[in-house]
Formats: structure tokens, sequence, C-alpha cells
């Protein structure tokens, strides 16, 4: 194999459950404030997922306080702890770009049904 | 530029390693070495002090007469590469050693990476020096040109060091203080931190702080 692509496959995580944009996943990301370290949840919708390999990462965004809030978290580094998935949603198109335009109820995503 | 002991290698690309922080870092992989010790050069005989190293097997029958000629000696067949560097004591080493990047390079080191940048052909002074150019629109006949280019009757000549259009990139550049990630001696593979100058497959030289 050659060398980056062992390199990268050495650092892969295959933790990670399947999700899809659409979903509402809850990110367990480790932070450092000063010298403690704490892990922080982020809770939202999966509107961009970037596949690839050591570079793939995740873009959640949730509304807080009526404020969006989009963060991209890398997949493959040590500080997301963990990643769950709290609900399956159907949407029609890989990037939900058009959430952004909507609120409240028209920022809905339907449950998908995953039979 | 200091021309102390290093290696040859061969730029492989670029990727990313996460820190145990889980922080990205951007990485160059470079195949360096193992180099072949092809002469030695003493002060008594050429002046200075320094090993002559090839790098890349060359086959056979690509060999002209005076590339057998002078790798002979050393009886590892020819190499595509070939450079100097400068040691204080050439005697340490032996004619055909082959110098692998352990007994150079330790991880946490510096190192300065000279290579040859990728060629952009005949531009114009907006890419090759950044100037600003012109607007686009609104009549003006003033785009991407270089303006002005001296003053009038005196000094009546195009000041040396102007600024002008030509020949961009593949030209040697050097790249200082480049922090070494990690080494795999098992598949030769240098990881530095950040970019370095050059294509990918293309020939860099290491040198060694020293």
């Amino acid at each position: 194999m050659n060398a980056i692509a062992q390199i990268e496959q050495e650092q892969l995580r295959h933790d990670h459950p399947d999700f899809r944009p659409g979903d509402t996943i809850k990110v367990h990301f480790r932070i450092v404030e000063g010298t403690k370290e704490r892990v922080q949840v982020f809770q939202g919708v999966v509107i961009r997922r970037r596949r690839g390999n050591i570079g793939a990462s995740v873009t959640v965004r949730k509304v807080s306080h009526g404020v969006g809030v989009e963060k991209t978290f890398p997949l493959h580094t040590p500080q997301v702890e963990k990643v769950e998935v709290v609900s399956h949603g159907r949407v029609r198109r890989s990037r939900l770009y058009y959430l952004r335009n909507l609120r409240g109820k028209a920022a809905r995503i339907r449950e998908r049904d995953i039979r | 530029m200091s021309k102390f002991m290093g290696l040859l290698g061969k730029k492989m690309g670029m990727t990313r390693i996460f820190s145990e922080a889980g922080t990205a870092i951007p990485v160059t992989v470079i195949e360096a070495g193992p180099c072949v010790v092809l002469q030695k050069k003493t002060l008594a005989k050429e002046g200075y002090n320094a090993i002559q190293v090839g790098f890349g097997a060359k086959k056979k029958q690509r060999l002209n007469k005076p590339e057998k000629g002078h790798t002979k000696a050393a009886g590892k067949g020819g190499f595509y590469h070939i450079k100097e560097f400068q040691v204080a004591d050439p005697d340490a080493y032996e004619l055909g050693q082959e110098i692998s990047m352990t007994e150079v390079f330790n991880v946490g080191e510096l190192v300065d990476i000279r290579a040859r940048s990728k060629g952009r052909g005949f531009q114009g002074v907006v890419k090759r020096h950044g100037f600003k150019g012109g607007r686009a629109t609104h009549g003006s006949m003033f785009h991407r040109r270089p303006g002005a280019i001296g003053c009038s009757a005196w000094p009546s000549r195009v000041i040396k060091g102007k600024k002008m259009p030509g020949q961009m990139g593949d030209e040697f550049v050097t790249k200082k203080n480049c922090t070494i990630i990690d080494i795999r001696p098992e598949q030769n593979v240098l990881v530095l931190k950040g970019g370095v100058p050059g294509a990918k497959e293309g020939l860099v030289q290491i040198y060694k702080k020293s």
C-alpha cells in the first residue's frame, strides 16, 4: 500500500454509526478549557456529510434560543468522543442548506422509515 | 544556503495527521533515501569535505559510459539523482554505503527543504508579483497591465530588478525549518509539517539543521 494511504488508514475510525443528511445526531465533542477537559454535546440536524478518507466531516445545525447554529466536525479526529443517532429523517437532497431559510414548523423533517 | 548533511527524497503528496489533542496537522509525505555514497571529497584533494550520494536507481541499460564508470566503485548501480552534502568527516563513510533516514533524522527535529517549484510558464505581473491590476468595467482599458515602468529623461532607462512579466516557477525554492512529525524507516517515509515546494514525485533535498 502506498505510504499516504497507510497513514490515513491508521487514523480512520470505524466506530461511528451510519447516518445521513436529515438525521438528527448528537456529537460528543471534547473541548479543553484552560487546563480542564470536558465533553460538550451538540445535537442537531445533519445538513451536510462530506465523505472521503481522513478529511471526512459532518455539519450539524440546530436552532438555539432562536439563533441558528452550525458546527462542522471532522469525523476522524479523536476530539469526537462519539456520535449518537437520535432520529432518522427523510429528505430528498444531500445538502440541506435550504433549512437555513426556514423557521419553526417549516423547518421540520419527516421521519424516515428504517425497516 | 547551507549544504550540510541530509538526504535526497521524493515528494509523495500531502495528507493530514491528528495530534493527540485532536487538531489536524497538514503534513507532506516524502520518500527519503536510502542514498548511496558514490564519492568522498576531502579537504586535501578537492578543497572541501563532502560526500556525493545517489538516489533513485536507474536501470543498467539506461546508463551511459561515464555514469557507469563514476558509479562503479560504489558498486550499487546507477542513479537518476546525484548530489553532494558537506560533512565534517568524509572518512566516516564508505563508498557504496547506504545511508538511511534513521541515521540522519529524528522526530521533532527541524530540516530545510530545497526543491524545484512547479513551473507556471510566462506570467504577467498580476500573478507573478501580485500587482493589483485595474478595474474590469466602466470603460477601463487598464486590466492586468504593469503600468508605468520608469521615469523620464532622467534616468532614461528602466531600473534594474523592476518587476515585470516573465517566467514564473520552475526554480529552486528553499523552505526553512520544517518540523519532522514522524519517520517510518520500514517504508523510508518522512512526514513533515506543512507544505513543501514542487510537484508530487519531484526530487526534494532535505538538509539537516546544524
